[in-house]
């Protein structure tokens, strides 16, 4: 009985269609669907791994067999394991002569192999023959191929199949060759070079599935280089045209918009065409309006059209009708409850904000709304466009409220980017030094590590130099508010390494300098810093000689130097220290506490640092030295470039200089077989050589000679490097210790002048406060929200108000220049366009002159005529609905279509009353069949032995439900 | 341009994935990991858009399976949601009321589909009828390979049904034509509409 149940069930199972597979795969899937945790998953699929191998390598498997084990890979593979030893046989399976087997080869090795995979040599063979297949199935499962696996070298090979393919009498097929080749020409452009042509003259092909293709390489020839495709905007503008008036076939209309994923593509193609070239621009005023007023704001796809048409006109040469067309929509947008809306909205003013900055202001509660909105990606969208409207007046809120953000994320990737956009904004519009150096603090503090170095060294540099040369009392003030910052910074948990590194050489530099702070005092918190970081050596090597120029200009300044008890611990330890540059410093540092006050001042002089130095590249204080050893028999030096089989001095740094040595020593032949070192896991090896035996061989062989070369230039780097690291002592410090004449004698005259000066700041800035203070409460009335607002946009308008004043002019100019042309174009828009394209011939190869005029001059007889079966131009949607005689047709138009099947009658009835309604009904109507059809599903897989999980009710659930 | 499409439903497991950019078996499980734990955790009300390492995710939650796309900076967040959209409806025809299930067993056929809307990372076709059309032409395939097989399978079944009508009776419940039928339908349509 139990037998005859099982072979019930797969009969059943051999004539249902859709799960034709065996119930061993049944199973699988089912019991991966029903695993509680991802470890029993894996056990589940490690299983089932070492199932396949056993399975896959048994000597004359049925192809059908062959199929569904290679399926079963698939679903490993799709499931993140590895099924590497199984790949040969998705190979082998693309050479077979079933469509259906090379159908599933090759569906398999898109999925399984990437373009630099070894394998992809057996298969480009095969594909050269099934391009040039007689069955269009095999010519379009070649060409899903060649998208996913011809890489670079490979691409001359298929080059000329595919080109040819671009006259193939099936649509379907020269789509594909499009985009193969634009896959090829993103791969390597100098390969398709010499085929720009046929990509032009694709886009005037009968189906407009295959202009549509034709536009994605175009895109991208024309973002490189717009000018050569200038002749084409008549064009593009033409068949922008005829799409939005509903030109194309019906097929193409997706939820009632005529083909707009076409439309969008050629905005994008537009707006490219027409930046900052008013000539061009001209001819896409009138039909970018027209799209502007045809979308449908109520749907999705409507409001994605509109979106590129507002990124359209705020790339092209601006139009004030046409902006005023995109600020509505924006407003429309950022108004909308919809998240998704808000965010377009958002994204479109950042765009829009750089033409027409008055855009921004009536929005600013809305934009503060979505700056305080609980959405993540809403928030980042809306600190992107405050970055762009960032202005001295507003910086420091803006600053402000990003750094809180920074803090508060966790994704390591954003929070680099909002720092180096918060260090960007406070260099650029830093309205004081104080503020600049507490921001900085805070972006150090907070995300240190993810910052550039370069940001801390310009931030030293900052300190050291101040802002104006001439005022040094200011210079002073900004060191001593760093100094105490950092004082009180310095003691907290966990900060990060560069920041640590800014603060030792603050404070190094300048701890003492006013006096305020004692020696001891300093050194006692350098040292902290150097214990409590006792594994980063470069924070510990920036203590080492911070402690130094204290000593130093103790002793310059002729005090008496106490060395703490922990600081000679420290100094001790260090000079035994495993690395060869904390000891050196160490040990200078013991040195120049041995020196009298006239010797350390001129080594270490004080507030050097921006001093510059003068370096005497010839080294002609040494020609004496050399001379005397050469007489006494020393070898003369040969210069680098003679010596070219030694390494490159250079790079003395011992890990790129092992390669670069490397590099020199191996050949082309050697570097084949890496992948497969760095790629397999070695489980998958040693099953995959007793497939295949032809990896192998060069894979051991490989091994000898990078072994034999790796001790060699190991030596070779060390040797070098010891000798380098001498040399970078000597003469990569001394920018410190240079002898150049100190220029501060630091006498009391000054410290009186920085005191008096002080008080001067202080009350400027207490001005400038009060003055920030009497701003706000004009405006505190209304919520917090109102006052943010109001700093941040405030500087716009200000701004803004100016930059109308100089910009009011060539708007209107073009305003008026645009108007003009666009009602003669309305009055004969042919005549018009056959006078544009006699004064701009397009160049010879363009110049097939039917295929153009067919596009560009007579849109009546376009190509698109031919597939315009179901087109009824004059009628409303309602009354096409109630006219069109089969039914079945309508509901390829209809949106929701999977109720539809079965309400056709329903629809078209509720269609012609009310289009509102008519959404809502054959829902509600069609949830009793939608559940009977779930249930026949479940009844259907329960019977195959597959019970429904009982976590996953919805699994049955229609999707579009 | 696309770089990869992924669909997993809430549980965070996988149902489909399929990779237009090079990424390492490695960087494809990470990508997984770091993209389900951001989704399926999201609130319904918020955007169906997520930054993410310099690329943007659009996904789209239809019953319990989430379809996501990850893009470029700037394409078009809407347009995207639509593409998914689109797919789901040709998966929808296709399948009839399509659901998750369909999905887990079909998955080839999910890919067979999506390789007709995308290719290269880019939207090939969007007109749901030729991509219908195209199915249906490889499926007829199928059929015919079928009915080849069946030949052999059909004596197997003539010594089974002779056992009893029992084992005829379980093999009723299954609707058996569901697919063919689907497969008709659109030559049926393809007919009518050209």
């Amino acid at each position: 009985m139990e037998q005859l149940k099982t072979i019930g069930r797969e009969l059943a199972m051999g004539s249902q269609g859709g799960f034709g597979q065996s119930k061993e795969f049944l199973d699988l899937v089912k019991s991966i669907g029903e695993a509680r945790s991802k470890a029993e998953e894996d056990r589940i699929v490690v299983h089932e791994i070492e199932t396949l191998k056993r399975r896959i390598i048994e000597p004359d498997i049925p192809k059908r067999k062959m199929k569904e084990y290679i399926i079963r890979l698939v679903y490993v593979e799709m499931l993140g394991h590895d099924a590497s030893f199984g790949y040969i046989h998705a190979v082998k399976m693309t050479h077979d002569d079933n469509i259906l087997l090379k159908r599933t080869g090759y569906l398999a090795v898109t999925l399984f192999l990437n373009e630099d995979h070894d394998l992809i040599i057996l298969i480009v063979n095969t594909i050269q023959k099934d391009l040039k297949s007689d069955n269009y199935l095999v010519v379009c499962a070649a060409l899903n191929a060649v998208c996913r696996l011809i890489n670079e070298e490979t691409i001359p090979a298929v080059l000329p199949q595919v080109v040819e393919l671009l006259g193939h009498p099936k649509e379907a097929v020269r789509k594909k060759a499009i985009l193969a080749l634009h896959r090829f020409y993103q791969r390597s452009p100098s390969s398709v070079s010499h085929l720009v042509s046929n990509f032009r003259k694709m886009l005037s092909d009968n189906d407009p599935g295959v202009m549509g293709a034709s536009l994605c390489p175009l895109f991208d020839l024309i973002t490189i280089d717009p000018n050569s495709y200038k002749d084409l905007v008549v064009i593009f503008v033409n068949i922008l045209k005829q799409v939005a008036e509903r030109r194309l076939a019906k097929t193409y209309d997706y939820h009632q918009v005529p083909a707009p994923f076409i439309q969008i593509k050629l905005l994008k193609v537009l707006a490219l065409l027409g930046n900052g070239d008013k000539h061009a621009s001209e001819h896409m005023y009138m039909v970018v309006r027209d799209i502007i007023k045809k979308c449908d704001p109520s749907s999705n796809i409507g409001n994605a059209v509109l979106y590129e048409c507002v990124c359209c006109v705020s790339a092209i040469y601006p139009n004030t009708k046409l902006l005023e067309a995109a600020a509505d929509a924006i407003s429309r947008f950022l108004k909308s409850d919809s998240h998704n809306l808000k965010y377009m909205g958002i994204d479109a003013l950042g765009r829009l904000i750089n033409i027409s900055p008055e855009v921004a202001e009536q929005h600013q509660l809305a934009v503060i709304d979505c700056l305080e909105d609980p959405d993540d990606t809403l928030k980042r969208k809306t600190f992107e466009l405050l970055f762009k409207m960032t202005k001295s007046s507003n910086v420091e809120v803006i600053v402000a409220h990003m750094i809180d953000y920074m803090i508060s994320i966790t994704d390591s990737h954003y929070k680099t980017e909002i720092a180096s956009r918060c260090v960007e904004l406070a260099e650029q519009f830093a309205p004081s030094n104080h503020w600049f150096i507490q921001t900085m603090n805070k972006v150090f503090e907070h995300a240190g590590d993810l910052v550039n170095i370069k940001v801390a060294n310009n931030l030293m540099r900052l300190i050291a130099e101040g802002f104006g040369a001439d005022d040094d009392t200011a210079d002073i003030q900004l060191r001593l508010s760093a100094v105490e910052s950092y004082l009180r910074i310095v003691g907290e948990p966990k900060l990060p390494s560069v920041f640590l590194q800014v603060i030792c050489w603050v404070l190094g530099e300048y701890g003492t300098v006013d006096g305020k702070y004692s020696a001891s005092y300093i050194t006692g918190k350098l040292c902290d810093v150097a214990e409590a970081h006792s594994s980063d050596d470069t924070v510990k090597a920036y203590a080492v000689t911070a402690l130094m120029k204290i000593y130093a200009f103790e002793i310059a300044a002729g005090r008496k130097v106490e060395i703490l008890p922990e600081c000679q611990s420290l100094i001790e330890e260090m000079s035994a220290s495993h690395s060869t540059d904390l000891q050196q410093r160490a040990y200078e540092l013991q040195a120049v506490i041995g020196l009298d006050s006239h010797a350390v001042d001129s080594i270490m002089p004080l507030d050097a640092s921006c001093e510059d130095i003068e370096v005497d590249k010839n080294l002609s204080f040494l020609s004496h030295y050399i001379q005397q050893s050469l007489e006494t028999g020393a070898q003369p030096y040969i210069p680098e470039h003679e010596r070219s089989q030694l390494p490159s001095i250079s790079d003395f740094r011992g890990q790129g200089h092992q390669e670069a040595s490397a590099h020199a020593l191996r050949f082309e032949a050697y570097d084949l077989p890496k992948a497969p070192v760095s790629k397999p896991s070695p489980v998958s090896h040693p099953s995959s050589t007793e497939l295949i035996p032809l990896p192998e061989p060069s894979y051991t062989s490989e091994i000898h000679p990078v072994s034999a070369v790796l001790p060699k230039s190991d030596a070779g780097s060390n040797k070098i490097k010891l000798r380098l690291d001498g040399v970078q002592k000597k003469w990569g410090k001394p920018s410190y210790s240079s002898a150049t004449p100190s220029t501060s004698d630091f006498s009391s005259e000054k410290t009186v002048n920085g005191v008096s000066s002080m008080g001067v700041s202080y009350t400027s800035s207490k001005a400038l406060d009060s003055s920030y203070e009497s701003r706000k409460p004009r405006v505190e009335i209304p919520s917090e929200k109102q006052k943010l607002a109001a700093s941040l946009f405030s500087g716009i308008s200000k701004a803004e108000k100016r930059s109308i004043s100089t910009s009011n002019k060539p708007t209107k100019v073009t305003a008026h220049i645009v108007d003009k042309p666009q009602s003669q174009k309305l009055a004969a828009a042919p005549n018009e366009i056959i006078a544009e394209k006699a004064a701009h011939p397009p160049p010879p190869d363009l110049l097939d002159l039917g295929e153009l005029d067919n596009v560009s001059k007579a849109p009546s007889v376009d190509p698109f005529k031919q597939l315009e079966g179901l087109l009824e131009p004059g009628m409303s949607t309602s009354s096409a609905v109630a006219l069109e005689s089969d039914i079945m047709s309508l509901h390829t138009e209809m949106p929701t279509n999977s109720q539809v099947h079965k309400n056709d009658v329903v629809l078209g009835l509720a269609n012609a009353s009310d289009a509102g309604i008519a959404v809502a009904q054959p829902i509600q109507i069609s949830k009793g069949p939608n559940v009977k059809d779930s249930l026949q599903k479940d009844a259907l897989v329960r019977q195959m032995g597959v019970t429904p999980l009982s976590q996953n009710p919805n699994l049955f659930k229609d999707l579009l439900g | 341009m696309i770089h990869f499409v992924l669909l997993i439903n809430r549980q965070g497991k996988v149902r489909l994935t399929k990779w237009y950019s090079p990424y390492s078996q490695k960087e494809r499980s990470k990508v997984i990991r770091e993209l389900s734990g951001v989704i399926t955790t999201r609130g319904p009300k918020l955007c169906n858009f997520v930054e993410w390492t310099g690329f943007k995710v659009v996904y789209r939650r239809y019953a319990s399976l989430y379809f996501c796309m990850c893009i470029d900076q700037d394409d078009n967040e809407l347009e995207i949601l639509e593409i998914i959209h689109h797919y789901v409806e040709i998966l929808d025809r296709y399948f009839g009321s399509v659901c998750e299930l369909d999905l887990i067993f079909n998955f080839h056929k999910a890919y067979y589909i999506l390789d007709e809307i995308l290719i290269a990372g880019e939207l090939q076709e969007s007109s749901k009828k030729t991509v219908a059309r195209l199915i249906a032409a490889q499926d007829s395939l199928v059929e015919a390979a079928k009915e080849q097989e069946s030949s052999i399978s059909n004596i197997i079944a003539q010594v089974t049904k002779r056992f009893t009508a029992e084992a005829a009776e379980i093999g009723e419940h299954f609707p058996a034509e569901r697919f063919s039928i689907q497969g008709y339908r659109y030559t049926d349509v393809d007919v009518c509409n050209v």
